[in-house]
């Protein structure tokens, strides 16, 4: 599950802040199951936002970063166009969000 | 038994309790391996060179008290115009506590107009983050922030 904040209208040149965040377990591989076993490292190691095509924002995450990752950032509005949010798992799996804003 | 040397710890209900829920509680325990400050400077230099650090710029904002250790609030904001020929280009978050040092890396750039970056942190007890953002003129600056950890990631969940 993957839940976006960001405004769907913006004045050109205005700042607007977005939020993102994706439900993740972000397991450590530092934690123990009941048997005692090791439960295997699982994180998301990158996120990256591009608006109108261009990457603006990217993060690389390790496992200090909390279960069900957030991130909240800013953009300066510049002109209509997608907003895509995408995150990738250590294993290459990819998930994705995309969210319209419009510049006047 | 009026041997002043001799003094045997009482076994009440309470020491006994005690002490078998610490040796249980060691035994359930996975050994932990803790990053130290000398880790955490490494990571630094690993991520960012070995520039210079100057300390300032970097504003890092977390909880004074964090009740749960799995998830804590940090808010970072650096001083910069965000232009295209002066603005952040990276941000790093090192822990001197954590297994490993490094939490997070953060690439933006003039598009962001704001450098201002939220995120949330697992912390293996009370301690000091250390944030560093590296500008568009190659320089490194420094802030840094403090939270009392009530209840440590890793420890339980």
């Amino acid at each position: 599950m993957i839940r976006i904040s960001a405004p769907d209208t913006a004045e050109m040149g205005e700042i607007v802040e977005v939020k993102a965040m994706i439900q993740h377990p972000m397991e450590t591989g530092y934690r123990r199951d009941a048997k005692g076993d090791v439960i295997p490292r699982n994180i998301i190691k990158q996120f990256r936002c591009a608006y109108g095509g261009n990457t603006v924002f990217e993060a690389t995450f390790f496992p200090g970063i909390a279960a069900n990752p957030f991130l909240a950032f800013c953009l300066r509005a510049t002109r209509t166009g997608p907003i895509e949010f995408s995150w990738t798992d250590q294993h290459g799996e990819t998930w994705s969000e995309t969210r319209q804003l419009t510049v006047s | 038994m009026d041997d002043p040397t001799f003094s045997p710890i009482r076994w009440n209900r309470r020491t006994l309790l005690g002490a078998a829920g610490g040796t249980a509680l060691a035994a359930v325990l996975p050994p932990m391996a803790e990053a130290t400050p000398e880790e955490a400077d490494a990571a630094i230099r690993e991520m960012f060179g070995d520039k210079p650090i100057n300390e300032g710029r970097v504003w890092v904002k977390l909880p004074p008290i964090a009740e749960n250790g799995n998830s804590v609030a940090i808010d970072i904001t650096v001083d910069s115009p965000m232009s295209d020929d002066d603005h952040v280009r990276r941000i790093g978050i090192f822990s001197p506590r954590n297994p490993i040092a490094t939490i997070a890396e953060f690439r933006l750039g003039p598009h962001a107009g704001r450098a201002q970056v939220s995120t949330r942190v697992r912390l293996a007890g009370t301690q000091t983050l250390r944030v560093i953002a590296e500008m568009s003129d190659g320089t490194l600056w420094a802030g840094k922030a403090t939270t009392y950890v009530t209840l440590a990631a890793c420890v339980i969940g």
